[in-house]
């Protein structure tokens, strides 16, 4: 089977949807949005992740027209939308508290932006109809939003910013208010919705397993600028610089000087340690300080060193976090550096093999972890 | 048994400052006007036993009720205090609405002093404040001085004894009613609700309308009635600021009881507004009651 990958980013010919074009935006003295640009493409599920202050709700709130830049230029469909105000955007927002209007029932709600329209009474009907059963909440349309459950609501609240059809979507910290179990139902259901419906849908959240699961494309912020624009895979596997590796998942990171060979690095990072041999693209001046970034599960723990590893070395195990499904070792290098290395608990746990105090065998291979200049 | 005492405080405080002056004015109302202290009969004589008692309940009788639909003034009194609350309610509703929302819509640090101000006239006698807007209207008054000092009129204006400074007088001493509920409901309000209504196509006017006002109908509705019921039997603004042609039924009653001194027409006068005043205070009750559900 031949499936082309869906991907407009790495297409020249494509024609973004939303562009960002050098887009500052300050409040009094306090620079939110640092001359950001960027491209956002149809049908895309993109992501903005980032802690709290770093602008991503900024950024939405200029797409759905509370906000006007203070300077630069915010593209839709090619057309710039500063002098758009919010109620004539094809754009439309779930907030973060979902906003329902709490004298309205479930059905009014949904047929709130509809009747603005000002379609005739059948085509809103119809359209409530069939917004309700996407979001399975045929059931409750004639409900108060105070008689229904969290998850009842955020999905009245998605079909709401749905029922206009709106060219783009966009999601403010929309699972936040859910539980973990109900939050992962509803990752998928979004994406569902989202596959369905085909519109392009911009979500922010501060939780990189929500940006992981649900987005196309995540885009990393701090203090309003972008770190890395990227697809999931490659946001986790190849992260541009140390912020972004320690802000998505656990990471071990190790400073050093660099000697390159090639595409071969070997980083010299404390006495009486082997150095540590790793790949990389970038090319180094000799000497250069640089971080080496390792996952976790990419470090495989040993009793006895391994004969034919790129990296080994030694350590006594500190501390063990048991998940359940996986161990995470805290083992300490004689050099006082604490490594994490994780396995999976494929023996029950009384059968484990490596216990507080033992020394083990850390190794890994010289393409395992990524060579950060920043 | 501490529980019984605890609602029982307030059923004796009702019963004894509510329900038993309330049986005692009943009781004159169905009487006859007597020259005597008091000027009413038949009197309740308890030494003369069972059959004093069955004498003095036979000489009760409707007289008195009948005698206010005879003369046109008391339906009329009724009807002109009925149009006079209703109009002053809907202006201070005007007036104190754009006050709320802007108290609702102040910083929040400013808030606390700016409804300090709103009450701030309570600290003086309401009857001072009406002998100071005496001093306001009248033809030498501030307002008057005010206007020809600017040229905006080049003569005195006559308001003072009008139905006019009788809707001003209420209008300012109920101002504060209005406002404190308006904004208790604007204040909840989350402006979230405000955006998504912008982001579902609506203009800011629209939204007002649709999402501002609906949310904000119970306070609405409570300012309304606590302005409304005061002001239908309102007798010290229209004899202090109204003139011989504002007819209220307060003031009606007043002149009953005191000019003509016929204790058994007054209290049937007061009776009847009682019972006009039951139908508001019980549309009011229900409004908090319905609020109390929505909120729980």
């Amino acid at each position: 089977m031949n499936q082309t990958v869906f991907a407009p980013w790495n297409d020249p010919e494509a024609k973004p949807l939303i562009q960002f074009k050098q887009v500052t935006k300050k409040f009094g003295e306090f620079v939110a949005i640092d001359a950001l640009s960027l491209d956002i493409f149809e049908q895309e599920f993109f992501a903005l992740l980032g802690p709290s202050g770093c602008g991503k709700t900024t950024m939405m709130r200029m797409l759905a027209g509370f906000e006007s830049p203070s300077s630069g230029s915010i593209l839709l469909a090619g057309k710039d939308i500063a002098p758009v105000p919010p109620n004539k955007r094809a754009v439309n927002m779930m907030f973060q508290s979902y906003a329902l209007f709490p004298h309205l029932s479930v059905w009014d709600n949904i047929a709130f932006g509809l009747r603005r329209g000002g379609g005739s009474k059948e085509e809103i009907a119809a359209r409530v109809e069939e917004m309700l059963r996407l979001t399975r909440l045929t059931k409750f349309a004639r409900r108060k939003p105070h008689q229904i459950s969290g998850g009842q609501r955020q999905r009245v609240a998605l079909a709401r910013s749905l029922a206009k059809a709106p060219k783009l979507l966009l999601l403010d910290e929309p699972l936040g208010a859910l539980d973990k179990k109900l939050r992962q139902d509803t990752q998928f259901e979004l994406m569902d919705i989202q596959e369905k419906t085909g519109t392009t849908f911009v979500i922010v959240t501060h939780d990189q397993e929500e940006a992981m699961t649900v987005a196309s494309r995540v885009a990393v912020m701090d203090e309003g600028r972008l770190i890395q624009v990227s697809t999931p895979d490659v946001i986790y596997e190849a992260p541009n610089s140390v912020y972004v590796a320690d802000f998505i998942g656990d990471v071990n990171i190790i400073e050093g000087a660099a000697a390159q060979e090639g595409d071969a690095v070997t980083i010299t990072w404390a006495e009486g340690q082997p150095p540590i041999n790793a790949r990389s693209t970038l090319s180094l001046s000799p000497g250069q300080k640089v971080h080496f970034a390792i996952r976790p599960e990419k470090l495989t723990i040993s009793a006895e060193r391994p004969d034919d590893a790129a990296n080994a070395m030694t350590g006594k195990v500190l501390d063990i976090a048991y998940l359940g499904n996986i161990s995470t070792y805290h083992v300490e290098l004689p050099s006082g550096q604490v490594l994490k290395a994780q396995s999976a608990n494929t023996r029950r746990i009384a059968r484990r093999s490596f216990t507080w105090e033992d020394t083990v065998w850390l190794s890994w291979t010289n393409t395992a972890g990524v060579v950060l200049e920043k | 048994m501490r529980r019984l005492i605890l609602i029982g405080l307030p059923y004796l405080w009702l019963l004894a400052l509510f329900l038993v002056p309330f049986l005692i004015v009943l009781k004159i109302s169905l009487s006859d006007i007597a020259l005597s202290i008091p000027p009413y009969t038949p009197q309740l004589d308890l030494s003369e036993g069972w059959a004093g008692f069955r004498a003095f309940l036979a000489a009760l009788d409707f007289e008195n009720f009948t005698f206010l639909t005879t003369d046109d003034l008391y339906w009329k009194a009724y009807l002109s205090s009925f149009q006079i609350a209703l109009l002053s309610t809907l202006m201070t509703l005007a007036t104190g609405f754009p006050i709320a929302y802007a108290l609702a819509r102040a910083p929040r640090e400013w808030r606390p002093t700016l409804l300090m101000l709103v009450i701030l006239p309570f600290w003086t006698s309401f009857l001072i404040r009406v002998y100071a807007w005496m001093g306001i209207l009248n033809t030498e008054g501030l307002l008057n001085q005010l206007l020809l000092a600017l040229g905006l009129i080049s003569e005195p204006l006559t308001i003072l004894n009008t139905n006019t400074a009788v809707y001003i007088g209420i209008v300012y001493t109920y101002l504060p009613f209005m406002i404190l509920p308006i904004y208790a409901a604007l204040e909840k309000l989350d402006d979230s609700l405000l955006e998504a209504a912008e982001d579902l196509g609506c203009s800011r006017i629209s939204a007002f309308w649709l999402v501002t006002v609906p949310l904000s109908r119970s306070g609405i509705v409570a300012g309304c009635f606590l302005v409304f019921i005061p002001a239908l039997g309102e007798f010290v603004i229209p004899s202090l600021l109204g003139g011989s042609q504002t007819l209220m039924i307060g003031k009606v009653l007043w002149e009953e009881f005191f000019s003509n001194r016929d204790w058994p027409v007054a209290s049937a006068v007061a009776i009847i507004l009682l019972l006009i005043l039951i139908v508001p205070i019980i549309l009011f009750q229900r409004n908090q009651q319905k609020q109390r559900e929505a909120e729980g």
